[in-house]
């Protein structure tokens, strides 16, 4: 009993750093850099990433038993695919600051490596209760590597921070605090894409420094290996037998 | 037209300036051939899957069912990619052996599905949006191709142990966005 608590802790502590989606596994990165231009959009951003990520999971988890191997891939995305839905009308009718900041990118984490690399990689393969675990440890670490590129791009490149936070407050009866500003001559660039890419290597080559300093391998880009799609991608040297079988199947 | 079609390339290089199709910049752009080819499948696919969706779309707004974009557009976009994978198979396999390799990635490339929405975003009829999507890939490769350019010079540079690998790449891919941050207000200027 001692051992299976652990083991749980584990399941939802792993995500948060040492297997931190972001920073660690590479995964989900468009979405993080183009959602890190404020602590706020990012805030919006982890949230929905979150809940998208425990529900999807909980349910393909419970449902690993009856989807067919090989038609998994399909029936994982109609399952993101619905709930992404469902938060995007919920963030439309509640906050609709965060809907237009988001714009394209919400619909978008339908295809967030992130969630359909979970599904893949453990909720196929486990409990309900430690998939649901899972996605609240992973989406919490995508949110907390999201907040610390956000603080730097917002603080140099706007010259604020929280900006805005009382669109996401106020559903909580909050509307006094909007956000502090620092100074007023911000680097513009910095919320631009070259800061984006620029903070997130310097955020990552940090990131490096501290695994190493733990005797961890530092992350590397394995080209599309975390990519869920990547057994059917010839480009790396995996065999070509699941996914590719199992899509092949689908339109047959 | 021809503002959509550069816009699209410069100002909104879907890489560069939007932060879409991050994973297979970063993960394909390491040689020139492997970019080269999946640039222009990613072309091939955005140009189909906005000729596809955009009629899918008008019935969806017709019978007031908006909020099942994301549903339909994301199983249209997997199951034309599989199809046309099928039929290049059978009836091209030139093709099929230049192209084959990267469709199946593309149904999980955030460029494709983007550009989808960004039309129905912008309000495009079916002609823009076909400019829109193609112009957007024809980016994608422009990028993709000065990126693996970029890359290939900087395996042989001697850099600080921690930023080697990843960090260096995207730094310098910070550089390369900050080339075309540039064009920021060329194609307004030239059209308008």
């Amino acid at each position: 009993m001692a051992e299976n608590k652990k083991s749980l802790r584990y399941e939802f502590t792993k995500g948060i750093i040492k297997e931190n989606p972001v920073l660690r596994l590479v995964l989900g990165t468009c979405p993080t850099l183009a959602t890190s231009v404020s602590v706020t959009n990012s805030i919006g951003m982890g949230i929905a990433a979150t809940i998208v990520l425990i529900c999807s999971n909980i349910v393909i988890s419970a449902l690993r038993k009856v989807i067919p191997s090989k038609i998994r891939i399909p029936a994982y995305i109609v399952v993101i695919a619905s709930f992404v839905t469902i938060v995007q009308m919920l963030v439309k009718a509640f906050v609709p600051a965060l809907d237009d900041a988001l714009g394209v990118y919400l619909p978008l984490i339908v295809v967030n490596c992130i969630i359909l690399g979970r599904a893949e990689a453990f909720a196929g393969k486990n409990s309900v209760f430690a998939s649901a675990l899972d996605g609240l440890g992973m989406g919490i670490g995508f949110t907390f590597a999201l907040i610390v590129m956000a603080t730097v791009r917002e603080i140099l490149g706007s010259g604020t921070f929280l900006d805005g936070i009382d669109s996401l407050t106020k559903l909580f009866g909050v509307t006094s605090f909007t956000g502090f500003h620092i100074f007023s001559q911000p680097i513009g660039l910095m919320t631009m894409a070259p800061g984006g890419f620029l903070v997130f290597g310097l955020v990552m080559a940090l990131a490096n420094k501290v695994a190493e300093g733990k005797g961890k391998p530092k992350a590397e880009l394995k080209g599309c290996a975390a990519c869920p799609m990547a057994h059917s991608c010839a480009l790396i040297d995996t065999d070509a037998s699941c996914d590719n079988s199992g899509r092949e199947s689908e339109t047959e | 037209m021809i503002a959509i079609f550069l816009t699209a390339i410069l100002t909104e290089n879907f890489i560069l300036c939007q932060f879409l199709g991050i994973c297979p910049f970063l993960g394909v752009s390491k040689k020139l051939n492997t970019a080269v080819g999946m640039s222009v499948a990613v072309i091939f696919v955005m140009a189909l899957a906005t000729a596809v969706t955009y009629p899918i779309n008008q019935v969806l707004v017709k019978k007031d069912l908006e909020y099942l974009q994301t549903i339909v557009f994301i199983l249209v976009i997997a199951a034309l990619v599989q199809f046309v994978e099928i039929v290049l198979k059978k009836f091209i396999p030139s093709l099929y052996k230049a192209l084959g390799i990267y469709l199946p990635l593309i149904t999980t490339n955030c460029a494709v599905l983007g550009v989808v929405l960004l039309n129905i975003d912008k309000e495009f009829n079916f002609l823009q949006s076909m400019v829109n999507s193609i112009g957007g890939g024809v980016g994608f490769m422009v990028a993709m191709i000065m990126f693996a350019g970029v890359r290939e010079r900087l395996e042989s540079c001697d850099i600080p142990k921690i930023l080697k690998g990843l960090p260096s790449t995207l730094i310098a891919a910070s550089l390369v966005s900050l080339s075309f941050q540039g064009f920021s207000g060329v194609v307004d200027g030239i059209f308008g």
